[in-house]
């Protein structure tokens, strides 16, 4: 078990639509912006920062800012960011970044697409809502989810 | 949460995934939140690890507030601390989550 195997949130869909459709949904920040929820323009660049608030009700005064990490055409789409930063008034900026990769892969009839968020360990645990309940019990299961995420 | 609050929440929860992005670690977590306290010679007992390893990852986690020690005569006995759990499981939950949803409006814009 190493650093890069924990802390990590990883998703996998299959998509009933070509590989280069997904590709531009991902790639192209106005498309991006569009299912992520988000106004964004111009082309991302690997390097350059894309940002523009965010249209997901309740959160329109937040802003989403992408830190582009890799754009490797049609298979490997990379950014940094800091994960859903939703408290307005927390300076977010001293902390540090979590890597969000895409994956695409044809699969028969669509396009398989897998998401890994991964650096946990290098940001507060700390970001937690309001409506973090009480614990009452039962958090040796909690363990066990936990172990889930972090040794998958 | 005010701003004062929350910085000062980060900071004390800093060390938490770092703390348990380990094997030896998780396990010692899990171990101590199926059944606690244990002194660090039965934790030791149950891993294959030495104890002075298994002393160094208990600590790692007690800074990172995730588990405490009581003296006992010459050992110390060991538990979890709950509610810092819940903190890291519910933070990655939420994320998970959201992520779902994502995925869900990506793929109702991919497939239309």
């Amino acid at each position: 078990m190493v650093a890069e195997t924990s802390n990590r949130i990883e998703k996998r869909i299959f998509l009933r639509a070509p590989r280069s459709r997904v590709w531009r949904a991902l790639t192209t920040p106005e498309e991006f912006g569009r299912w992520f929820g988000a106004r964004l323009e111009g082309d991302f660049r690997v390097g350059a920062i894309s940002s523009g608030g965010l249209t997901i009700g309740g959160f329109e005064h937040l802003t989403l800012e992408l830190e582009i990490a890799a754009i490797e055409a049609e298979h490997y789409f990379a950014f940094r960011w800091h994960p859903y930063a939703v408290e307005a008034d927390v300076d977010y900026t001293s902390e540090a970044k979590t890597l969000v990769e895409f994956r695409l892969e044809e699969a028969p009839g669509g396009t398989a697409l897998s998401v890994v968020e991964s650096g946990f360990e290098l940001i507060p645990a700390g970001r937690r809502s309001k409506a973090l309940e009480s614990n009452d019990g039962g958090w040796a299961i909690q363990v066990q989810n936990i172990a889930r995420y972090v040794a998958a | 949460m005010s701003r004062r609050n929350a910085l000062s929440a980060n900071q004390a929860a800093a060390p938490l995934f770092a703390a348990l992005g380990d094997e030896t670690r998780l396990a010692l977590v899990s171990r101590l939140g199926d059944g606690g306290p244990l002194s660090t010679a039965r934790l030791t007992d149950e891993t294959r690890v030495t104890r002075q390893a298994v002393t160094k990852h208990l600590e790692v986690l007690a800074r990172a507030g995730l588990v405490h020690a009581e003296r006992q005569g010459r050992e110390r006995l060991w538990q979890v601390n709950p509610q810092k759990v819940h903190e890291a499981r519910r933070y990655l939950e939420q994320l998970s989550k959201q992520w779902d949803d994502a995925l869900e409006r990506l793929a109702a814009f991919v497939e239309r």
